[in-house]
């Protein structure tokens, strides 16, 4: 009988189902994988060491473009991180809004995942659907920021403005006239927070549809259940965290057990799967959308009710108010000198870390008293999942591979730094 | 907090006897000291023992202490005169391979930091490890302790050069195939040395030296002056 070999078949790095730039190197026998090496750093821009280079503000919209799907996360990290060797006292409208727009990134992940995931697993459908909600939390990011997605909104000290008392209207243009534009416009009568209400109002109803396009969906079950076991060993030797982790039944999450911000004064429940598969991962991150969507309703209601300062006012930090700089001297120069040269952190080390969505997103930040990071250090969530992938796959088919990488929820942004 | 009334530092203390070489709680932070050659049979005490039990590993990374505390902005002895006065130094960014600071040698340049977490006790640790030669920096690999720490060990010995003694495969990972030189080391040019593009007469990307001239905007400043006093009295007074 002619001896059959394993044969060497390349994954990516233009692969559609690769998430961007994997390159997996596979060892198959027949459809099976025998072996898995996935090469990473093809984005690698060496954020860490650019941030060596600027005073530390410079470096907050780097932190959007690490995991470019949970933009606001990143920034919180960072800005924890210096917040604590600074020891600032982050006002509690700020804390609050910081919780409101982290449960709103948290939607937008998710939204991203669950239309990539299903799409790489044949389910079109669900891809249109997640977009046209990830469209209305954008706004939100637009309104506060400027910006759809890299919004260098979190500052240390705060945030960089209050919420806007008016959501931006659509204007009546060829694409957008008439009844559509009624329709477009109907939330957007008042404020941000009458916006976000009614979003909330509605979403989950919209999270109804898409479990009704999937949870029960017997191809989708087909390919999700009992495919890339993590058991509750794994998730721990291989440093998993978030839904990876409570995937396979632990219910840890840092807005539980270590809270930041304002997570312990809002009421919400963790998810916790009990196979480790990739239909209980499935199952953990549309609930963790449903518990968001809480969160945010909580914030709404304690933001409204709550106004004042959103950034501290200690201006060795943080900017004063444009309209102080055009009559005072001093806010001239302190504006200045923030702008110019930035501001000394006190030496020492610290590590922060918030719940992002993808799991545990860490911030080591190593101060020697400048006006710039010594040393940077972003522990990704990705990362650490996707070094299992070898552990994981091995014995899968080559079509497991697909729906193992949708589950780690990868973004090589963060994972490549 | 000092081990007196800290009881985690007892604990520490107590399980880990001679092997802890020091320890500090900064900023509440319990940061622990060890030398290379305890590495191991503290990461395992650390992982199994019951009153510590640190079993996720959450992060390693390296370090590289050169020019920790350099400033390139001196004002103490500062003229009048001159536009670039007092702006000197070679911080990150400023210099190019050719030009790269030449350090002499330097115990305890580089470090490698790890960061564990203990599920069962809600707790956080940083373990740090000086490496012992500045020239050939190397510890013993964690890998037997914890599997995750991988393509963390990777990554140090890619852009540090830090040589992880009995990892099986110690490849780079996040720089380019062929790169040569560590590239978060201090004394690599943040501009790197080669620059790709694709050459549309030999129909493929090509490699040459860097052509961009290094370049940073803001001199790094460390400053104790009035302000930042002020600072810490007011928050010391509860403003």
């Amino acid at each position: 009988m002619e001896e059959i070999r394993n044969y060497t078949m390349n994954f990516g790095p233009q692969h559609p189902a690769a998430h961007g730039v994997l390159r997996l190197v596979l060892e198959m026998d027949g459809e099976t994988v025998v072996r898995a090496d996935p090469h990473i750093g093809l984005l690698h821009r060496g954020t860490e060491k650019l941030a060596e280079s600027k005073p530390f503000n410079q470096s907050i919209g780097y932190m959007d473009r690490l995991d470019y799907v949970s933009m606001m996360c990143n920034e919180h990290a960072y800005v924890r991180a210096i917040e604590n060797l600074l020891q600032l006292e982050v006002p509690d409208r700020a804390q609050w809004i910081r919780t409101m727009f982290d449960e709103i990134t948290r939607i937008l992940n998710h939204l991203m995942w669950i239309g990539s995931n299903a799409l790489d697993l044949g389910a079109m459908a669900v891809f249109l659907y997640a977009f046209r909600e990830r469209e209305e939390l954008m706004d939100c990011y637009e309104a506060v920021s400027g910006a759809r997605m890299h919004a260098t909104y979190y500052r240390p000290g705060g945030v960089y403005r209050d919420l806007p008392l008016q959501m931006p209207k659509y204007k009546e243009s060829r694409w957008h006239k008439g009844a559509d534009l009624a329709r477009f416009n109907a939330w957007r009568e008042g404020s941000m927070l009458d916006y976000l209400e009614q979003f909330c109002a509605d979403f989950p109803h919209k999270v109804d549809e898409y479990e009704e396009l999937l949870t029960g969906n017997r191809i989708w079950k087909q390919r999700t259940v009992d495919i890339g076991v993590v058991s509750p060993e794994l998730a721990r030797a291989w440093g998993m965290s978030g839904p990876m982790l409570r995937g396979s039944g632990i219910a840890w999450d840092l807005r539980k057990k270590q809270p930041y911000a304002k997570y312990a004064e809002v009421d919400f429940d963790i998810p916790v799967g009990t196979n480790g598969d990739c239909y209980d991962r499935y199952l953990v991150r549309v609930e963790e959308m449903r518990q968001s969507n809480r969160i945010i309703q909580q914030c709404v209601k304690w933001l409204r009710a709550n106004p004042g300062p959103v950034i501290v006012q200690n201006f060795k930090v943080a900017p004063p108010r444009r309209e102080e700089m055009k009559d005072d001297m001093e806010a001239l120069i302190h504006h200045f000198k923030l702008f110019t040269e930035g501001y000394c952190v006190p030496a020492g080390e610290t590590y922060a870390a918030v719940e992002a969505p993808k799991g545990e997103f860490g911030c080591y930040l190593v101060s020697d008293g400048a006006n710039k990071p010594f040393r940077v250090k972003l522990r990704a969530p990705g990362f650490a999942h996707l070094s299992s992938m070898d552990t994981i796959v091995r014995g899968h088919m080559l079509a497991d591979v697909v729906a193992m990488i949708g589950t780690y929820d990868v973004v090589f942004g963060e994972i490549d730094r | 907090m000092t081990a007196a009334n800290n009881p985690f530092a007892q604990v520490l203390e107590a399980r880990l006897g001679q092997k802890l070489a020091s320890h500090s709680a900064p900023l509440g932070e319990m940061t622990i000291e060890v030398l290379p050659e305890n590495w191991i049979a503290v990461a395992r005490t650390l992982r199994d023992d019951p009153a510590l039990r640190f079993d996720v590993i959450v992060d390693v990374c390296g370090i590289d202490y050169l020019g920790h505390g350099d400033t390139e902005w001196d004002t103490s002895d500062v003229s009048s005169e001159g536009f670039s006065r007092g702006v000197e130094g070679a911080g990150p960014g400023r210099f190019r391979w050719e030009d790269r600071p030449r350090p002499p040698h330097i115990p305890r340049r580089f470090a490698v930091v790890v960061h564990l977490l203990s599920l069962e006790h809600n707790r956080r640790l940083r373990v740090r490890a000086f490496c012992m030669d500045d020239e050939l920096p190397s510890v013993p690999s964690l890998i037997g302790v914890w599997p995750g720490v991988d393509w963390f060990e990777r990554e140090a010995f890619d852009l540090y050069g830090i040589v992880f003694e009995g990892h099986p495969d110690l490849r780079r990972i996040l720089t380019d195939y062929g790169f040569v030189g560590h590239a978060f080391r201090k004394d690599f040019p943040l501009i790197g040395n080669v620059e790709v593009r694709y050459d549309p007469d030999k129909r493929r990307v090509v490699y040459e030296p860097v052509s961009i001239e290094p370049r940073v905007l803001v001199p790094r400043t460390i400053r104790d002056d009035s302000r930042y006093e002020q600072a810490a009295a007011e928050r010391k007074a509860g403003k």
